[in-house]
């Protein structure tokens, strides 16, 4: 095995266990954290369908996005949505056979990644041309846009111009899910590729990145607007009432 | 003490998003609390020598009994959304009035201390040290918020900066950095029952004179009865309606509905007030102990009914928070919250709003209107931020925007609505909210009623509006001193129950 295949499948493994557990602690931390006051904003759904119908524009429609700036918004989306088609698309490498429906994405996935590098490209753009995001922009905001960028072009390069050994990659990734390590082709762009995934997926748990599961414990989105009727009380408030 | 002199925004066509003016609103300091305050707080009056331990300690004392600090603190993309979106931001051009870098303010010092990215690379992801540079900004930017939550409106996430506002706040009290002008009323609301600090007395002699002043105006004898045991309602109101011109207009109205129902209620010398700055210092005890008063009156007086007067904040906390405080509302079954229940009538929503109360007499004909009686005037609707944005009225989602809408129109014939992003959840806060209200910050004040003020001027020269009516103590209060500074004319700002008076057909 050569000293490529054992640093890429080892950072993959480190990866991948990093990613889970530091997503699985952040979760937990948040879900144990308590909400004391009912904090909707309102005007908020009164029942828990219509919570998880508002939930549901946030996290499919980016509602309030939509609502706040025009611009942000589509390119925010286009990134989003092509981000999801490609990583649905990119199930093909890990699974044999092929689930039906991955196969369906396939053709869409190949041009989605267009839709996610030009709406990237739309937000870096926004970071430099509008004062305000200016303003508040941090080097790793830029690196974080920067990353995704390299990493969406490297994907484009392959599928587009230099095709990579895809039975190879899939060989590779295979072999890891079940423990025993394959080569990992020795193709250069194929390379920053994934060592740049693995990257992101390492700082996820410890970045802005965390918007992903953030947004389902937000307590003004996932609040249901009942105080009157609800009496709302956390553990540590429960406590104050015994001592009245 | 001469206030700071400083130019009077000029009102455009439209509301513009100005160019960034770094440090435009760094001066801007408003009163510590002196010691006395601050002892009867239970806080220090001055910082002690480990006071970022102590800070941090009860920043992560908060990130473990607040979600939404915790949350909001991590989510944060940097994305822009809600730069253009703070009245404060939009009045004064000081990029620190942004709720993301208001946020930030904390957000920086969270990366450094609690976070893996921010302890390794604080460069990187914009991490600082807490220093008493940075303490300074807390100080002065965290009484720049009024905690509206137009933000969290707009942010993709629901960042609401109210939380982080809230919890700066706190953290500073904690270290010995209270605020003057809040902790004061804490205080007097506390020791008095009120936060304009009127004794009882004071409060009867009021009262009997309004009284005397009704019958004399419309040769009825309606009654401001207060602490009467057995009434049916008691209605708790901001102190400034017993007091503050135009806020007793409203009182007015609130008496004289009652009086045409033909209902029994009474006011509360231990509960006469419906503010609670405790909202404003993020103080969950604080504020528990402020409502508690309004629970002690309701068993005392042995009412069956709750309702609140013409407050923004202090209806945010009688709907959103009084069930979780004090168990005033329903659905619980732990002894404390019973006591309350088995009293109150469930065929009314406790606490209930003072215009859901009104416009359900109204439309079901139980009190008559003349609404030709306000003919003279030409109204708009101020959506105050803690309503519309905090809280409802009525059954359906967006009631608080209807009801006050209805009532205003079954009341005068002559109404307009503002541009819409300015209204309802849009709406933009008065400038004075959140513990801002105070003559040292009047810079703040004026400049961040720009956006109203800009709104206001559009429907005055399309609809010739003179009267906006709100249904806020503080936006009162707020408007009838900062709107002249635009050249509108005080009298132009009041109550929906001062409409109501007017209208309303006395037996």
């Amino acid at each position: 095995m050569s000293t490529l295949t054992i640093i890429y499948a080892g950072l993959f493994y480190i990866a991948t266990l990093l990613l889970v557990v530091g997503l699985a602690y952040k979760i937990f931390d948040y879900s144990r954290t308590p909400a004391p006051l009912k904090i909707p904003t309102t005007p908020a759904p009164v029942t828990q369908t219509g919570v998880v119908y508002r939930m549901a524009k946030e996290v499919v429609l980016f509602e309030s996005l939509f609502k706040s700036s025009k611009w942000t918004w589509i390119f925010g989306w286009l990134f989003h949505f092509g981000l999801l088609l490609v990583l649905a698309r990119h199930l093909r490498y890990f699974t044999e056979p092929v689930w039906f429906w991955v196969n369906i994405v396939q053709p869409f996935g190949k041009y989605a990644s267009i839709m996610m590098v030009v709406g990237l490209a739309g937000l870096l753009a926004r970071r430099f041309l509008v004062d305000r995001v200016r303003y508040i922009s941090t080097p790793s905001d830029y690196l974080m846009l920067v990353l995704l960028i390299v990493i969406g072009s490297s994907g484009m390069l392959m599928t587009f111009v230099a095709h990579t050994d895809i039975v190879a990659l899939k060989t590779f990734f295979m072999g890891l899910m079940y423990f025993d390590v394959q080569p990992v082709p020795q193709d250069p762009i194929l390379l920053i590729h994934l060592a740049l995934v693995a990257l992101l997926m390492l700082i996820f748990p410890i970045s802005k990145l965390l918007h992903a599961p953030g947004l389902f414990f937000s307590p003004t989105r996932n609040q249901v607007d009942n105080p009157r009727e609800h009496r709302h009380v956390a553990a540590w408030a429960a406590r104050l009432d015994q001592k009245n | 003490m001469a206030a700071a002199e400083f130019d009077i925004p000029e009102i455009k066509d439209y509301i513009e998003v100005p160019k960034l003016r770094e440090g435009a609103m760094a001066h801007a300091k408003t009163f510590l609390a002196p010691k006395p305050v601050q002892d009867f707080m239970g806080y220090p009056h001055e910082l002690a020598d480990d006071w970022k331990e102590s800070a941090l300690e009860k920043m992560g004392d908060l990130l473990g009994k607040y979600r939404s600090l915790k949350v909001f603190l991590d989510a944060c993309v940097h994305c822009g959304a809600c730069t253009d979106k703070c009245h404060y931001y939009l009045g004064t051009s000081d990029p620190k009035n942004m709720p993301v870098a208001r946020q930030d303010l904390m957000r920086q010092v969270y990366r450094r201390y609690f976070t893996t990215a921010g302890k390794l690379f604080p460069k990187l992801v914009g991490a600082k040290d807490l220093t008493k540079d940075v303490l300074n900004d807390w100080y002065n930017y965290y009484h720049q918020c009024s905690e509206c939550r137009r933000c969290s409106v707009f942010c993709p996430y629901g960042i609401d900066t109210a939380e982080i506002t809230m919890a700066g706040r706190e953290i500073l009290n904690h270290i010995g950095m209270g605020q003057k002008y809040s902790n004061e009323i804490l205080g007097k609301v506390q020791k008095i029952g009120n936060n304009l600090g009127l004794p009882g007395p004071a409060l009867l002699d009021t009262l009997e004179g309004l009284e005397e002043d009704i019958e004399a105006d419309t040769g009825v004898a309606v009654k401001l009865p207060i602490d009467v045991k057995g009434a049916e309602v008691l209605l708790v109101t901001p102190s400034a309606d017993f007091f503050s011109e135009p806020h007793v207009e409203s009182l007015i109205g609130y008496a004289k509905v009652f009086h045409a129902a033909g209902t029994s209620w009474t006011l509360s010398t231990h509960a006469s007030e419906a503010g609670n700055f405790g909202l404003f210092n993020g103080n969950y005890e604080t504020m528990r102990k402020v409502a508690m008063r309004i629970r002690d009156a309701a068993l005392e007086l042995g009412v069956k009914r709750i309702v609140v007067g013409e407050c923004g904040h202090a209806w945010r906390v009688a709907y959103s928070f009084w069930n979780t405080l004090t168990g005033i509302g329903y659905g619980a079954d732990d002894p404390f919250s019973i006591e309350l229940q088995k009293q109150l009538d469930p065929n009314y929503p406790q606490p209930q709003h003072i215009c859901e109360l009104t416009n359900d007499l109204i439309k079901s004909g139980k009190i008559k209107v003349d609404p030709s009686k306000n003919d003279d005037l030409i109204v708009t609707y101020h959506d105050s931020c803690n309503v519309a944005r905090a809280s409802r009225m009525g059954t359906e989602p967006g009631g608080q925007f209807i009801i006050p809408r209805e009532l205003i129109k079954s009341v005068v014939n002559n109404f307009h609505n503002m541009a819409d992003d300015t209204i309802y959840e849009s709406t933009f806060c008065c400038g004075g909210g959140g513990g801002l209200l105070t003559d040292d910050l009047m810079e703040v004040r004026v400049k961040g009623a720009l956006p109203r003020a800009t709104a206001l001027n559009n429907v005055v020269k399309e609809h010739q509006v003179n009267f906006m009516a709100t249904i806020c103590a503080i936006c009162k209060a707020q408007f009838t001193k900062v709107l002249p500074k635009y050249g509108f004319d005080m009298s132009m700002v009041g109550g929906v129950h001062q409409l109501v008076a007017k209208a309303i057909i006395l037996d």
